[in-house]
């Protein structure tokens, strides 16, 4: 995440919503961490809170991310899905469901399966799917599961995909 | 004119009919509950069902009596545990039992208690504080099932460690086996905690003022309400709070977008615990 983060200019419009799985203990931890990867605003999502653009948006820990069809935020204190909360999958399909193909949806590096159903959710809507090439990465569980399960549009090295969504966002 | 309408769109009017259909019906309001978390709940049971659309769901739910306890059940979850976010019932003990002290006599209201652990929670924070005996707990949700767990504090024994560690972490003094009695897979609440509360049902969408309160708890509830429920609910705990009453809300809700921000004060922005301003 840093890695894409510190690749991204300053006129980066498109919102990224990112879900990171972390013990609830630590809090804050990756809002601070990115922050200082990037002059674009970085926060923690806030209940019911409006999507806006230039804006990294943080999962808040033990919570699953929503989306609302009115482009607002939602949390849920829901059971576990693949073992995580938040849940890659959760924010997945109700972002693909809201965004269709107006969204990009990318899987990083990931012990578990967690988002692999997800992405197959925002392929299938139209939106554009990217994961990181598994060869690459510190953990290639969840690259894999992805790509078996969603068949992405790009599969890259993590220092390839910050310029290919400047790219995306200069258009 | 409008174009033909997509799948996705149909499926939007078909949820709406089959929310509508379960008022009607059954009595009960999801239509101002967040829509993400609905679908994601009618979705599963769709599955489950065996159903292509929702218009099926709609038959099931007005000719098939006992199909709409399983929807019940799947729209009403709550997960929960002992001492659930064990800083906020810190911060509880240490900033707001002082101020609680200071009434000779309590009234507390859990709103949305489901299976009752954090009721028990409060009880036993109460009991270790000394204030249990001055304090009558009102503890209710709309889900029947979920009351009667409550009102039985019967839990899985498995979960026990994981609340042991949350009761120390929140200054629990003592060990939280103390207040249980475990026969093999079931851990039971002492009796004696359960004689100053009363388990009731109670909608927060429908129904109206609950008396007043001295601490309302309700956490982890709103963020299934969409805006305008919301509203309504924080303007119903308003109304049931007396003057100077704590509202204690999950960690990631907040007074800040509803209509009534001005009429609390944050006593405490990170457990999210606000106070009834004084009105004449």
């Amino acid at each position: 995440m840093s890695v894409i983060c510190k690749s991204l200019p300053v006129s980066f419009r498109l919102p990224i919503i990112v879900v990171q799985h972390m013990s609830a203990r630590y809090e804050n931890y990756l809002t601070v961490i990115l922050q200082k990867q990037t002059k674009l605003k970085v926060k923690e999502v806030d209940e019911k809170e409006v999507v806006r653009k230039g804006i990294i948006y943080i999962a808040p820990p033990n919570y699953h991310l929503l989306l609302e069809g009115d482009k607002t935020f939602s949390l849920s204190v829901d059971e576990h899905v693949c073992f995580s909360r938040p849940s890659v999958d959760v924010l997945f399909e109700t972002a693909a469901s809201v965004y269709r193909d107006k969204l990009i949806g990318i899987i990083l590096t990931g012990a578990n399966k967690d988002g692999a159903e997800g992405l197959r959710s925002i392929k299938e809507s139209g939106g554009l799917t990217i994961v990181q090439n598994p060869k690459t990465a510190d953990v290639a569980n969840m690259p894999t599961a992805a790509i078996e399960r969603a068949h992405p549009d790009y599969i890259l090295n993590i220092d390839e995909i910050g310029p290919l969504l400047s790219k995306i966002n200069s258009y | 004119m409008k174009g033909f309408p997509t799948k996705q769109e149909n499926e939007q009017i078909e949820v709406q009919l089959l929310l509508e259909a379960i008022y009607q019906k059954h009595g009960y309001d999801f239509r101002n509950y967040s829509r993400a978390h609905i679908m994601r709940r009618l979705s599963h049971r769709l599955k489950v069902s065996g159903f292509k659309t929702y218009l099926e769901m709609i038959e099931a739910v007005l000719y098939n009596p006992s199909y709409f306890d399983h929807l019940l059940a799947d729209l009403s979850i709550n997960v929960t545990e002992m001492f659930r976010d064990p800083g906020f019932y810190k911060l509880l003990r240490e900033k707001v039992v002082p101020v609680l002290r200071t009434y000779p006599y309590l009234k507390i209201w859990h709103a949305g208690c489901a299976s009752g652990e954090e009721v028990y929670s409060m009880a036993i924070l109460l009991k270790e504080e000394g204030l249990f005996d001055r304090t009558q707990i009102y503890a209710t949700d709309f889900n029947q099932n979920v009351l009667q767990r409550a009102k039985d504090g019967i839990y899985a024994s498995k979960f026990m460690k994981e609340y042991e560690r949350n009761y120390e972490d929140a200054g629990g003094g003592k060990s939280l086996n103390d207040y249980f009695t475990t026969k093999y897979d079931s851990s039971i609440v002492d009796q004696s905690l359960k004689k100053n509360i009363v388990f009731s049902d109670h909608n927060l969408v429908l129904d109206g003022v609950f008396g007043e309160m001295n601490l309302i708890m309700c956490r982890n509830v709103l963020i299934y309400f969409d805006k305008q429920l919301q509203n309504r609910v924080v303007k119903l705990f308003l109304d049931s709070l007396s003057n100077g009453g704590t509202l204690c809300l999950g960690s990631k809700e907040s007074l800040k977008f509803t209509h009534y921000a001005n009429f609390f004060e944050t006593f405490d922005e990170k457990q999210r615990i606000y106070r009834k301003n004084y009105q004449a």
